[in-house]
């Protein structure tokens, strides 16, 4: 719990000396999902059927984009090595620093997507089932994409490579948290999806912080 | 490989000198000890256990001051060292941080963020750093580097003080660093 602690309140803190970093990442986020009904033309029934999609779209790539905040610039000053003598399980320092990101990121959209979605015409109640898989799901971006973070650490072309390694992992939470709405207004129930992403929310919730923290210790070698 | 065959032991209150040219594997070998590196073959020995990263007994026993210093340069001389404290596990009460912080000369500059302070302060706050620290084993990699005449002085002081309660010390250094009094070995690679 120390290093959860720990980890958790620094980057917290050091959020929030670079506010203007991870309001970029949020402004990337509306402006990207504003450029959906530009593009497409304002038919009300077409962007109703697209906004969720959409709107699970953009959240997964401005994810992708904030990543390297989580430790690319521990790596470079030295500082991630130096938690690696910490007297605290250094996978709970990880898992302090993926909360941290989640909270800096996912909450922020979270908190943005009801306004984006009445841009697309989703009804409260869909903007409802679309906050909840947002709230299962985005977590597991941030979990996932810590590891692959922690993987392309120090490699050239990290931020191409990052994008696909990560891509092809966040589609099942793409297709279930997006699905999720669209099964909703098609009638049929919630609940097979939400399972899903709770399950892999678990998942990533136990497997993540270990697997982060295995392959930092490589990097760093 | 970078070096050949090497067997030292490195006993209390004594103090081992790592010399060699730019790139005779100085680092290699101080991150190999600490462990942040996997040597090719080697065991490393602290105290009669095997020293491993993932035993907590090992890693809470190491200082290691690198290159990269590991400073947040977007926060203040005082929350760094704060946070330095809290990830050994250690309570850090304020006037001990003063107290530190005016023996490496950054009391006045406590609460700059560090991206504004020249190379020698930072290695300063670095020496603050290992000052406030209780570990046992200090691995420094060329830690004199940036000081002017006054910080190598405190650098001395520090490392004669950690060595006289018994600590163990290995460093990496260009420039001999004269410890009044205090056992020390050379060793020097290539």
């Amino acid at each position: 719990m120390a290093g959860f602690g720990w980890g958790l309140k620094r980057d917290l803190r050091l959020g929030m000396r670079s506010v203007a970093e991870i309001l970029m990442v949020l402004g990337f986020f509306l402006i990207v999902t504003t450029l959906f009904p530009i593009g497409v033309g304002p038919d009300p029934r077409v962007l109703h059927r697209i906004g969720a999609g959409i709107i699970w779209v953009c959240a997964t790539l401005a994810c992708l984009l904030s990543l390297n905040r989580m430790f690319a610039a521990d790596f470079a000053d030295g500082s991630l090595e130096q938690m690696l003598f910490s007297s605290a399980p250094f996978g709970g320092i990880v898992a302090g620093k993926i909360v941290a990101h989640w909270v800096t990121t996912g909450l922020p959209l979270l908190l943005c997507t009801p306004l984006v979605g009445m841009q697309f015409g989703l009804s409260g109640a869909e903007i409802g089932v679309l906050l909840l898989s947002l709230a299962l799901g985005t977590p597991v971006l941030s979990l996932i994409g810590a590891i692959m973070a922690a993987l392309t650490l120090g490699l050239r072309g990290g931020g191409a490579l990052l994008a696909l390694l990560l891509l092809p992992l966040y589609v099942p939470v793409l297709v279930f948290g997006a699905g999720a709405v669209e099964a909703y207004a098609a009638g049929i129930g919630i609940e097979g999806h939400m399972s899903v992403l709770a399950a892999e929310l678990i998942l990533a919730l136990v497997g993540a912080p270990l697997a982060t923290a295995a392959a930092i210790r490589i990097a760093i070698d | 490989m970078l070096f050949g065959p090497l067997d030292f032991t490195v006993d209390s209150g004594a103090a081992l000198y790592v010399l060699g040219p730019n790139g005779c594997g100085k680092s290699t070998l101080l991150r190999s000890l600490a462990g942040l590196s996997e040597p090719i073959a080697a065991e490393v020995y602290w105290r009669g256990e095997r020293a491993r990263l993932n035993s907590v007994h090992w890693r809470s026993q190491v200082a290691y001051l690198g290159h990269k210093l590991g400073h947040k340069e977007e926060l203040s001389v005082e929350e760094n060292l704060e946070l330095a404290s809290a990830l050994e596990g250690a309570r850090s009460s304020a006037s001990q941080c003063t107290a530190v912080m005016e023996r490496v000369g950054l009391e006045r500059r406590r609460k700059l963020a560090v991206k504004r302070l020249s190379q020698g302060q930072k290695q300063r706050l670095a020496l603050a750093r290992l000052c406030r620290s209780q570990r046992r084993l200090w691995l420094l990699d060329e830690p004199s580097a940036a000081l002017d005449t006054n910080a190598k002085r405190v650098l001395t002081e520090i490392l004669s003080e950690h060595l006289r309660s018994g600590g163990v010390a290995i460093v990496a250094t260009h420039d001999l660093i004269d410890l009044a009094g205090a056992r020390s070995a050379n060793l020097q690679l290539a």
